[in-house]
């Protein structure tokens, strides 16, 4: 699903069982306000289409600062830079490629 | 109605030890069943809190993830309501699914009426409630969370429980407003307006005598509190300002609030931002004192004689529960159960414990008195545990 990426986009390089738990966060932590199916709840959906035209960065920014002001919290105690990025690829190719 | 035709009818019964699947094709009655979600998969386990075993599965229902139940008056249908706004209406003597419709795009829970006729439900996508007939779950009404100018704005809706006289209360998240609305036998729907409710109200209960409704806020330290018997009196602040001024830890998990929040003559309730149970007086309301706790809790609920509070916790810290003796406000024990505890719920009497414990794919059942582990159930992911008991409890 490289191909699907932004071209220029650099793969975030995380180790096979580290990407196990990050899945796991994916789906369960992030699941429970953004849904299962990242189609949204509380929190806005998280759908390939929806994070369609903001950079890995950018969005790596908003997972590791959080929004004020929102229940979106900051998870930098808990996630590298990379593998901030590491999710927003994931969640770019769709949530079902994380099960 | 007992079901003569087993409920392992239909049902995954490879799954199940072949013992129980032959005591279950007796006549029974529901007192003792109950669900647990397994919010990965989609999918219900029917148990039973006698033997303390599951009875069968039904698959199919959808996205689970913070999927509730409420039950059918007479304790023998469950209305199962799913993240992506599918209303599942579970037969729990035939073991199957009865009735399913997919009413909105994102929900969140829902709630039945006092008079066991409608199934409310409150929804993200569109914001606001829908009402659907419990026999049939053919829509009765449609009630928009319209808010700001000329009512342009849809709001999420969280919070929403049954009220006495055939209503229902609820809260909206984005307008910082609670609406009651009661829906009178072939009358139009009476819908009162609460504004300026405090801010982002993220999910609310009603007392289990049916008098308060109570929203827990995100937006700001507090909560808000409507004298159901007096409208009247409009919006009442509980707990103003319990942060004291401290900036409130990153929250990685909404707590969940319910009337088993009550415990005798004191209220537990989660504090937001905090590894902290806020105690108020159930009469009064003013603040009786804080229990620390092991981390920012996410179910408090107490044993229904009110002597201890069980907690669960947000991520990181959601591997452990502790039980709160409600006289000295102490934490007495704790446990360690694997990452994930997700829900926990009592037997109506007390006696059992049953907690899910999501990474370990477990439910563990626990004798409240000895706390003793006493049974221990496979399950996928499971989350809610949902027993009919709440079938015959305003606000369930």
């Amino acid at each position: 699903m490289a191909t699907l990426l932004l071209a220029g986009t650099a793969r975030a390089e995380v180790p096979p069982e580290r990407q196990a738990e990050l899945r796991r966060l994916l789906l369960h932590d992030c699941g429970s306000c953004h849904g299962l199916t990242m189609r949204g709840g509380l929190g806005k959906p998280l759908l390939p289409e929806t994070l369609a035209g903001r950079s890995d960065e950018a969005l790596a920014e908003v997972i590791l600062q959080g929004v004020r002001g929102t229940p979106m919290p900051p998870w930098r105690e808990e996630l590298s830079a990379e593998e901030a990025r590491w999710m927003v690829q994931t969640l770019r190719q769709g949530v079902s490629h994380a099960r | 109605m007992p079901g003569r035709r087993g409920l392992l009818g239909g049902l995954a019964a490879a799954a199940l030890a072949a013992g129980r699947a032959e005591a279950m094709t007796a006549e029974r009655g529901t007192g003792d069943l109950g669900l647990v979600v397994e919010r990965a998969s989609g999918s219900v386990q029917i148990v039973e809190t006698t033997g303390r075993s599951a009875l069968g599965r039904i698959t199919g229902l959808g996205d689970l993830s913070h999927a509730s139940a409420v039950f059918s008056r007479d304790g023998r249908y469950a209305f199962v309501f799913g993240r992506d706004g599918g209303l599942n209406k579970i037969d729990l003597l035939q073991g199957e699914l009865n009735r399913r419709v997919l009413q909105a795009g994102n929900s969140i829970g829902g709630a039945i009426s006092d008079d066991g006729r409608l199934v409310a439900v409150g929804n993200y996508e569109p914001g606001g409630v829908r009402v659907f007939d419990s026999v049939t779950l053919e829509p009765v009404e449609d009630i928009p969370a319209a808010y700001g100018p000329e009512g342009a704005a849809r709001s999420k809706v969280v919070g929403l429980a049954d009220i006495p006289g055939r209503g229902f209360a609820f809260s909206l998240y984005d307008a910082d407003e609670v609406w009651t609305v009661a829906l009178p036998e072939g009358g139009a729907p009476e819908i009162r307006r609460f504004r300026d409710a405090g801010r982002q109200p993220y999910d609310g209960f009603v007392t289990p005598d049916g008098r308060h409704y109570i929203a827990g806020l995100f937006g700001e330290d507090g909560l808000t509190r409507i004298d159901l018997w007096h409208p009247e009196r409009g919006v009442q602040r509980v707990l103003p300002g319990y942060g004291r001024g401290e900036e409130p830890l990153p929250v990685f998990k909404m707590p969940h609030l319910r009337g088993w929040a009550v415990a005798g003559e004191q209220v537990f309730l989660p504090a937001i931002g905090r590894h902290e149970l806020l105690v108020a007086d159930r009469w009064d309301w003013t603040e009786r004192g804080r229990v620390a706790v092991h981390g920012q809790p996410v179910f408090a609920v107490a044993r229904p004689d009110g002597r201890q509070v069980w907690v669960n916790f947000a991520h990181p810290r959601n591997d452990v529960v502790q039980v709160v003796d409600t006289e000295s406000l102490s934490v007495v024990h704790a446990f360690t159960l694997g990452r994930g505890v997700m829900h926990l719920e009592f037997t109506p009497r007390g006696e059992q414990a049953w907690i899910s414990v999501r990474d370990i794919n477990r439910v563990e059942v626990f004798d409240t008195r000895s706390l003793a582990r006493i049974a221990s159930l496979p399950a996928e992911s499971p989350s809610g545990i949902l027993l009919t008991a709440r079938a015959g409890r305003i606000g369930f």
